[in-house]
């Protein structure tokens, strides 16, 4: 195995990492102005992510300056590509960052009314590019033979992309109950468990709707056959199982089969792109591929060891933060944000 | 008005934005880990006090200087995907292993401190506020390596049509990398440390004489002031460095025309940077030289032979920057430097002497010195950045050859309106936020952290 693959299971990992972490916390900013009825019970919830969203949004960063020194061209391309979608991406991000520090400090109704909703927009519009995102990475988008993308904002656009994004916001939300149901109390756990039940069928839906979308709109099907493989299937199946559980109020269950959904949902993708990480529409053979978009080997080399040692460490202190942070809140709970 | 045109000016906006916040969390950071270890070792009360109260201030910037960062990191793609092509295999590792190393430990262990004070033995938690501090200036390290690539290259190649790494460990041992961190770094402190004793003054003077505030007033002056002798210490090292490897941005932050020996030092320079020549102007003789070698003797290169020697070099070509703005940043940074190392020093003085009834014309001279190192770090930044053109990465790489070849003027236009608009509410915000929490009676904090456990919404 080449050092080009380990990097390219880096970045899947890294992209794993930041889905299912991110993802809940989208999901719980979605959730927010529905599930607490008062200021007490939205503080409560939004403590929930309090101590874990900015290291959870690392992972972010990680997979873009990754990206940017494993393969640069990779990088130079989606990001100059999808610059009208990134602008929207990054204002969100900046909005969101701010509202979970700033919303708790000033004791005025309007004040925090207002940034709730910024939370909501902020976590709604990511959850939903997301999904847009990584469909036209399978999907391809126009890039010609000097690795430049040739399309604008609406080539982004399509139907099958949209559908790829409503899945990812669903799964997301839904992601986002679950983990709120393991760290909330009393009637805002009746109101988590209630909003997950809800949310299962229309994120089973979109999604399964999505995969079949997909044998007709990309190759990533084709590629493995009338064989689906074993990826798809599990990320399916623990999603169908969500609803059993939920039935049998085994959140805990639930909550780990939305992660197994997102991985494997993950990992998926990144098999039917390899050994590409960009598909052309124009041509196959401009398609961006571990190869031509990547480092010298000496580069690969150098980060292949920094990552190698510090990977497991953040993954050491991040578990131990989930541990500390462990006691479910309620309305009644010391809170901070 | 074409992309190239508005990408700069993005890139100066978003930059100089991003960095009014970063040297206070670098300083912030260290200074409320001081206090909170203090309280520590002396179970003094009134340190715990000092800990919260500077703690809410660092957490309000902390927020905006994380969430602007993103848009630093997505920038070179999106703007600048030339230069990413040419230079990624080496200026992409510093930034993924400062997220990796740095941006991770920062933000995980923040999250730590501010929910966890009694969540976590003692000295656990007062860990995590200095991992915070390591974490943010290691941050500072990974980003200052980067940037130096960009003032000296090292440790790189030109192969396969574009720059590779040869050598990481020339990339972390970068000369310029260890004059100019230092700089960045007591610049922080002092940035901090002047925050300390400018709010301490106004609590001291307008609102409570507590002793909260009397140990921060002189914190913050102790602070302040090696900040600012340190920085001015390491920026003089720095300047002789520059001196060797970017003679032209010395010549211009001089306006030195011509090749001069014993060079003279320009006090003030009217000039008529078109025909390179001075309209009106006063030098000492001599002067530059001695801050250049020590001595006062010895050549320091001009802009015309500068420029001859480059078009020799790299071919025809315009290789001077623009010189007013060299000269002038230049200037301003060194004399809001010293006016600084005069106001700490007065004000630690006082301090030393007990004497915190400020006078009011000293309260005000000490209030508004805050914004003395914001315009210091601003105009320093803006100097070494411009300065370099028409160089991106010095000698290898020109702006005009990095910015995007498919982003449209309109799309960067955009965003550029877009980011903007956004930082400009949000300084509005949080300049509000931090007025409210620095004029906060500090014997409310307790009652206030009490009403988060009390149902007072209910």
């Amino acid at each position: 195995m080449d050092l080009n693959i380990i990097w390219f299971i880096l970045i899947t990992i890294l992209f794993i990492g930041f889905f299912f972490l991110e993802g809940f916390d989208y999901g719980v900013g979605i959730l927010l102005p529905f599930l607490g009825k008062d200021d007490r019970s939205r503080r409560a919830v939004i403590n929930t992510i309090g101590p874990h969203w900015d290291g959870n949004e690392v992972w972010l960063l990680t997979a873009g300056g990754a990206s940017f020194a494993a393969f640069p061209n990779w990088y130079a391309t989606m990001f100059s590509g999808f610059y009208l979608a990134l602008v929207v991406m990054l204002l969100a991000l900046i909005a969101r960052g701010v509202a979970f520090e700033y919303r708790s400090k000033k004791e005025d109704k309007v004040w925090r009314t207002r940034w709730d909703w910024v939370i909501f927009i902020s976590s709604f519009i990511p959850a939903l590019l997301w999904g847009v995102a990584i469909s036209n990475l399978i999907r391809g988008v126009p890039i010609d033979e000097n690795m430049n993308f040739t399309g604008n904002f609406f080539t982004l656009l399509n139907p099958y992309s949209l559908v790829g994004g409503l899945a990812s916001l669903a799964l997301f939300t839904l992601h986002g109950a679950l983990f709120l149901s393991l760290k909330l109390t009393d009637e805002l756990l009746d109101n988590a468990r209630k909003t997950a039940k809800k949310l299962w069928l229309p994120a089973t839906v979109l999604l399964f709707a999505y995969v079949i979308y997909g044998y007709f709109e990309t190759d990533m099907f084709s590629k493995l056959g009338v064989n689906p493989g074993v990826t798809p299937i599990i990320a399916g199946a623990a999603l169908l199982s969500v609803g059993y559980l939920l039935k049998i109020q085994k959140e805990g269950w639930a909550f780990i089969m939305t992660a197994l959904t997102i991985t494997f949902s993950t990992i998926t993708v990144f098999i039917g792109l390899f050994p590409r990480v960009m598909v052309s529409s124009l041509n196959p053979d401009w398609s961006l591929t571990i190869y031509n978009a990547s480092s010298s080997p000496y580069t690969l080399q150098v980060m292949s060891i920094v990552a190698l040692i510090f990977v497991p460490i953040v993954l050491g202190y991040q578990i131990w933060t989930y541990w500390v942070f462990r006691k479910r809140l309620s309305t009644k709970s010391k809170l901070e944000y | 008005m074409d992309a190239l045109f508005l990408a700069r000016w993005q890139f100066a906006i978003t930059t100089v934005y991003h960095f009014f916040f970063v040297p206070v969390t670098l300083g912030l950071s260290i200074a409320v880990a001081i206090m909170q270890t203090a309280y520590y070792r002396t179970g003094n009360e009134s340190y715990k006090k000092m800990t919260k109260f500077w703690g809410k201030l660092f957490l309000i910037n902390f927020a905006i200087g994380v969430v602007t960062g993103i848009v630093q990191e997505f920038q070179f793609g999106m703007n600048w995907s030339q230069y990413s092509r040419f230079m990624g295999d080496i200026f992409g590792a510093p930034l993924a292993i400062e997220a990796l190393l740095a941006f991770f430990m920062e933000s995980t262990f923040l999250g730590v401190w501010v929910f966890g004070w009694d969540k976590l033995p003692k000295k656990a938690h007062l860990a995590s506020i200095w991992l915070v501090a390591v974490g943010s200036n290691l941050s500072a390290i990974w980003i200052l390596a980067a940037n130096s690539f960009m003032q000296q290259p090292v440790g790189y190649a030109i192969r396969n049509g574009r720059a590779e790494m040869t050598d990481f460990f020339a990339l972390i041992t970068n000369g310029h990398l260890w004059v100019q961190f230092p700089h960045v770094f007591f610049g922080a402190v002092a940035t901090a440390g002047f925050l300390i004793l400018s709010i301490s003054a106004f609590q001291l003077v307008k609102k409570q004489k507590h002793e909260v505030f009397l140990k921060s007033f002189k914190f913050g002056a102790f602070y302040a002031l090696v900040g600012s002798v340190l920085v001015i210490l390491v920026g003089h090292n720095q300047a002789q460095y520059m001196i060797k490897i970017q003679p032209m941005k010395m010549a211009a932050a001089e306006a030195l025309w011509n090749t001069e020996n014993p060079a003279a030092m320009s006090l003030f320079t009217f000039g008529d940077e078109k025909n390179r020549k001075d309209v009106f102007a006063i030098k000492i003789p001599g002067a530059l030289s001695f801050l250049a070698y020590n001595k006062f003797e010895g050549e320091v290169r001009g802009i015309n032979q500068l420029q001859a020697e480059a078009e020799q070099k790299f071919g025809p070509g315009d290789y001077v920057p623009p010189v007013a703005i060299s000269y002038w940043t230049f200037r301003i940074m060194v004399g809001a430097g010293f006016l600084m190392l005069l106001i700490a020093a007065l004000s630690l003085y006082k301090a030393m002497k007990n004497r915190y009834e400020l006078k009011p014309m000293m309260y005000k001279i000490v209030f508004w010195s805050m914004l003395l190192p914001v315009v210091a770090n601003t105009t320093g930044w803006l100097f070494t950045e411009i300065a370099r053109q028409p160089w991106t990465v010095f000698g290898l790489f020109q702006t005009a050859q990095s910015v995007s070849n498919t982003v449209s003027a309109g799309e960067v236009l955009f965003s550029l309106i877009a980011y903007t608009l956004i930082y400009a509410v949000l300084m509005v915000i949080m300049i509000k936020l931090m007025i409210k929490y620095a004029s906060r009676n500090v014997d409310d904090i307790e009652a206030e952290e009490a009403e988060h456990t009390v149902l007072s919404n209910a």
